[in-house]
C-alpha cells in the first residue's frame, strides 16, 4: 500500500458549471449571430418548456359519477360548425381538423395526403398562405380556405368551392407576424399562385390590406357572405394573445367560429426570437376565451376550435372539457406524415440536425419530403400511405378523446367540463381555472378571470 | 369610342333591370346578380338608392353590367369577375378590391385601399384616391385621374398603377414588380422603390393603360415619371437590416 500522506494534494476544484441563463443553445445563438448578422428563422411552434395540458388530470368517475362502458356504449364525437349564419354549416364526425398550413411550405404531395387523412376521418382539412391547389381541393371532401393579408391565390372561384372560409387575423406562433417563405421554396408553381418573382425570399403581410379593427372585419366578412351567398361558414382566426377581448371581437364582427391559436402551433418559418416570446401558451388561452363566448351568451352558438401543441387524445379531450368545440392540428398531423421521422436520422445529421428536432423548414431540403419543393425529395412522401398515416393518428386521437370522455361518463365528448378538471401546478390551475389537484383552491379566481 | 362608352351606349333599350335598394335588400340584388351568366339577356343593371350599402355588386361573375347611382360603401365591386361596374358617386373602402377582370369606374372620389389585391381587370378613380389604393395589387390596372394618399402600391406586386395628380408619402413600400406611373409630385417613396428610367416601352405600355382607361390623348405622357421596385429587399441580407 503506497503512502501519500506526503505528497502534496492538489486544492479541490469546483466543477464546471454552465449558467442557466448562458445556456448551451444561448452561447450558440449568440455566435451564430455574430458570425451572420441576420436574426434565426425556423419553423414550429414554441420549443421552451410552458404550462399545458399535461398539466392538468381528469379526475373520471367516482362514487357521484356514473361511468360508461368503455368499449360499447356510444361516446358521440361529432360537431357542427357554422350554425350562426352560414346556410350550410359543416358538420365533422370527429372533433379535430386538420390546420391551415400552405401549399408552397409543404409539398403538394403532403396537402394531398393531409387532405385524404382529414378525409377517411370525416374531417376537414385547410388551406394556407398560398391558395387552394387541385390536389387538396380535389383529395380534401371538407375544406377551409382561408383569407390571409397577403391574399396570395385569392380568388372568388375558390372561395365558392370552398365549404368553410377562416379569416386569418393572426396565429399563434407569430400573433402580429407575418409569413416568410424564403426563395428556395419559391418555386415556379409557387412564385405563379403568389404573383411572385421566382426564387425572392418573399414576406407575407401581417396585416389585412382593407380593413382594421372589428369595426371593418365585420363589414369584410359581410362582404365574403355576400360573394358566398350567405352559403359558408366564417371562421376568424387569431393567436392567442388577448384571447378574451379578440374572441368577443370576433363574435362581435359576425364570425361563426373562432379559432384560437397557442404559440405551440407552429408555423412554416418565423424569427425564432417571435416565436418563443410573443403570444401566450395554448392552455392559458382556452378559457379565457370560453369566458368571452359565455359572457356574451355564445357559446356553442358560435363554435370555438383550440390549437397549438395538441398531440393525443387526452389533450383533445381536456381541451374540449375546458369548453372548446373541436381542435385543430398541425404539426402533429405532419409528425403523422413523417416529419421528423428517424427513418431519416443520418440525412437529418447531414444537415446539422437530428430526427426530431429539425425545424429548419423553411430552407426546403425535409429528408421527408413534407416541408419541401424539392421534386426528388417530395417524391419520398407517398400521398396515399401518408395520408393512411394521418388518418390511423386521427382515429387513435379519437378514440382516446372517447376513452376518457366515458370514464367520466360522457355520451359525447362534448359533455366533458371543466368540472372534470384538475390542475397538478398552481400556474396550470389558475390558466385553466380549475383546482389545484387535492384541493379547492383555484388560484386568482374570485368568480372572474 | 372605348369599351366602357361602348357598354353604356347600349343603355336604354329592354335588357335593362332595374333595381332600387331603398325597396330591396342588397342580398336580393347580389343574389339576383350571382345567377347571371354569359348567356343571360338582362345585360344592364341600373341600381338606385345604394346608400352607401357595402357589398354591393360583390361578386360578379358573368360579362353584365352594373351602374350604380350614388354613392357605395365598402367593397363594391369585391372580386368582380368579367362585369362592367359603374358608380356614379363616391366609393367607401376597398372598391374593387380582388377584383380578376372587368373594368370598375368610379366617377367620383373613392376611399382607401381602392383596387386592393386586384388580380386583373381595370379600376378607374375620376376623382382622388384616399390611402393605400393599390395596396398589394396583383395584376389589376388602376388609374386614378386625382391624386392617391399615403401607402399606395404598398407591397404592390404586379399590375400598373397610374396617378394623373399626386402621390402622397411613402409610395411604392416594399415594392415587388407592379408598375408605378405618376404625373404630379411624390411626396416621398417608401422602401426600396426608386425613381426608374421612364423608356419608349413604359411609354407604350402608359399609353396603353389610358386608351383602355379611355383618356388617351387627354393628357400628355411625357410628364409622368416612372417608378418601380429596387430589388434590394428580395433577399433578407443583414446589409438591409435598416429596411426591415
Amino acid at each position: 500500500m503506497t503512502d501519500h500522506s506526503n505528497t502534496p494534494r492538489k486544492p479541490p476544484q469546483t466543477a464546471p458549471r454552465a449558467s442557466a441563463t448562458f445556456d448551451e443553445y444561448t452561447l450558440s445563438e449568440i455566435r451564430r449571430a455574430a458570425a451572420t448578422g441576420i436574426y434565426d428563422i425556423r419553423g414550429g411552434g414554441a420549443k421552451r418548456k410552458l404550462p399545458h395540458f399535461d398539466d392538468l388530470l381528469f379526475l373520471g368517475a367516482s362514487m357521484s359519477r356514473y361511468p360508461l362502458e368503455g368499449y360499447r356504449e356510444r361516446c358521440d364525437t361529432s360537431v357542427v360548425l357554422g350554425t350562426r349564419f352560414a346556410k350550410k354549416p359543416i358538420e365533422l364526425k370527429i372533433p379535430i381538423t386538420i390546420a391551415g398550413m400552405s401549399f408552397g411550405s409543404l409539398s403538394a404531395n403532403a396537402k394531398e395526403a393531409l387532405g385524404r387523412g382529414a378525409s377517411a376521418m370525416g374531417t376537414s382539412t385547410t388551406t394556407g398562405d398560398g391558395g387552394m391547389t387541385n390536389e387538396e381541393r380535389g383529395h380534401s371532401t371538407q375544406l377551409v380556405y382561408q383569407y390571409l393579408p397577403s391574399r396570395y391565390g385569392m380568388n372568388p372561384d375558390d372561395l365558392r368551392r370552398a365549404d368553410a372560409i377562416e379569416v386569418v387575423v393572426g396565429q399563434g406562433a407569430k400573433p402580429g407576424g407575418g409569413g416568410m417563405l424564403l426563395g428556395q421554396k419559391i418555386t415556379e408553381r409557387v412564385a405563379k399562385m403568389r404573383t411572385l418573382p421566382v426564387g425572392i425570399d418573399q414576406r407575407s403581410a401581417c396585416r389585412h390590406p382593407d380593413w382594421t379593427g372589428p369595426d371593418d372585419l365585420e363589414i369584410k366578412i359581410e362582404e365574403l357572405r355576400e360573394i358566398t351567398d350567405w352559403e359558408k361558414p366564417i371562421y376568424v382566426k387569431v393567436g392567442a394573445a388577448r384571447p378574451y377581448y379578440d374572441t368577443a371581437l370576433a363574435v362581435k364582427s359576425g364570425a361563426d367560429v373562432v379559432v384560437v391559436d397557442g404559440m405551440q402551433g407552429g408555423t412554416a418559418a418565423t424569427q425564432e426570437i417571435f416565436i418563443e416570446h410573443v403570444g401566450i401558451p395554448t392552455l392559458a388561452a382556452v378559457r379565457q376565451a370560453v369566458k368571452a363566448l359565455q359572457d356574451l351568451g355564445m357559446h356553442r352558438k358560435v363554435q370555438l376550435i383550440v390549437s397549438g401543441g395538441i398531440r393525443n387524445g387526452a389533450d383533445v379531450a381536456k381541451a374540449l372539457a375546458l369548453g372548446a368545440d373541436a381542435v385543430a392540428i398541425g404539426t402533429a398531423a405532419l409528425v403523422a406524415l413523417g416529419d421528423n421521422d428517424p427513418h431519416y436520422a443520418a440525412e437529418y445529421e447531414a444537415l446539422g440536425t437530428r430526427a426530431g428536432a429539425y425545424d429548419d423548414w423553411h430552407e426546403g431540403r425535409d429528408p421527408a419530403g413534407i416541408t419541401t419543393q424539392d421534386p426528388a425529395l417530395m417524391a419520398r412522401l407517398d400521398p396515399v400511405a401518408a395520408g393512411r398515416r394521418l388518418a390511423n393518428y386521427l382515429a387513435v386521437l379519437t378514440l382516446e378523446c372517447q376513452t376518457i370522455a366515458r370514464a367520466c361518463g360522457k355520451s359525447h365528448v362534448h359533455n366533458l367540463e371543466p368540472e372534470d378538471l384538475v390542475a397538478l401546478t398552481i400556474e396550470a390551475a389558475a390558466m385553466a381555472n380549475v383546482p389545484l389537484a387535492g384541493t379547492n383552491w383555484i388560484p386568482g379566481s374570485n368568480g372572474t378571470f | 369610342m372605348n369599351a366602357l362608352n361602348r357598354a353604356i351606349s347600349r343603355v336604354p333599350d329592354e335588357s335593362t333591370v332595374k333595381f332600387d335598394l331603398a325597396t330591396a335588400p342588397l342580398r336580393d340584388l347580389n343574389a339576383a346578380l350571382h345567377k347571371l351568366t354569359a348567356e343571360s339577356n338582362e345585360t344592364y343593371w341600373k341600381v338606385a338608392n345604394p346608400a352607401g350599402l357595402h357589398a354591393i355588386a360583390a361578386g360578379l361573375n358573368a360579362p353584365v353590367t352594373v351602374e350604380i347611382d350614388g354613392p357605395v360603401g365598402y367593397y363594391c365591386a369585391g372580386m368582380n369577375k368579367f362585369a362592367r361596374v359603374i358608380v356614379n358617386g363616391t366609393a367607401g373602402v376597398g372598391v374593387a378590391e380582388n377584383m380578376m377582370s372587368g373594368f370598375v369606374h368610379v366617377k367620383g372620389d373613392a376611399s382607401q385601399a381602392a383596387g386592393a389585391t386586384g388580380v386583373g381587370g381595370m379600376l378607374v378613380i375620376d376623382g382622388n384616391a384616399s390611402a393605400r389604393c393599390g395596396i398589394s395589387m396583383k395584376g389589376i390596372d388602376i388609374v386614378v385621374k386625382g391624386s392617391v394618399g399615403h401607402m399606395s402600391a404598398f407591397m404592390a406586386q404586379a399590375g400598373a398603377l397610374v396617378v394623373l395628380g399626386d402621390a402622397g408619402e411613402a409610395l411604392g413600400d416594399s415594392l415587388y414588380e407592379a408598375k408605378l406611373f405618376v404625373r404630379g409630385s411624390v411626396a416621398s417613396l417608401g422602401a426600396d422603390c426608386i425613381e426608374k428610367e421612364m423608356r419608349e416601352e413604359h411609354k407604350a405600355l402608359l399609353a396603353e393603360k389610358l386608351t383602355a382607361a379611355g383618356i388617351l390623348g387627354e393628357v400628355d405622357i411625357g410628364e409622368f415619371r416612372r417608378y418601380g421596385s429596387a430589388r434590394t429587399l428580395y433577399h433578407f441580407h443583414v446589409d438591409n437590416v435598416s429596411s426591415y
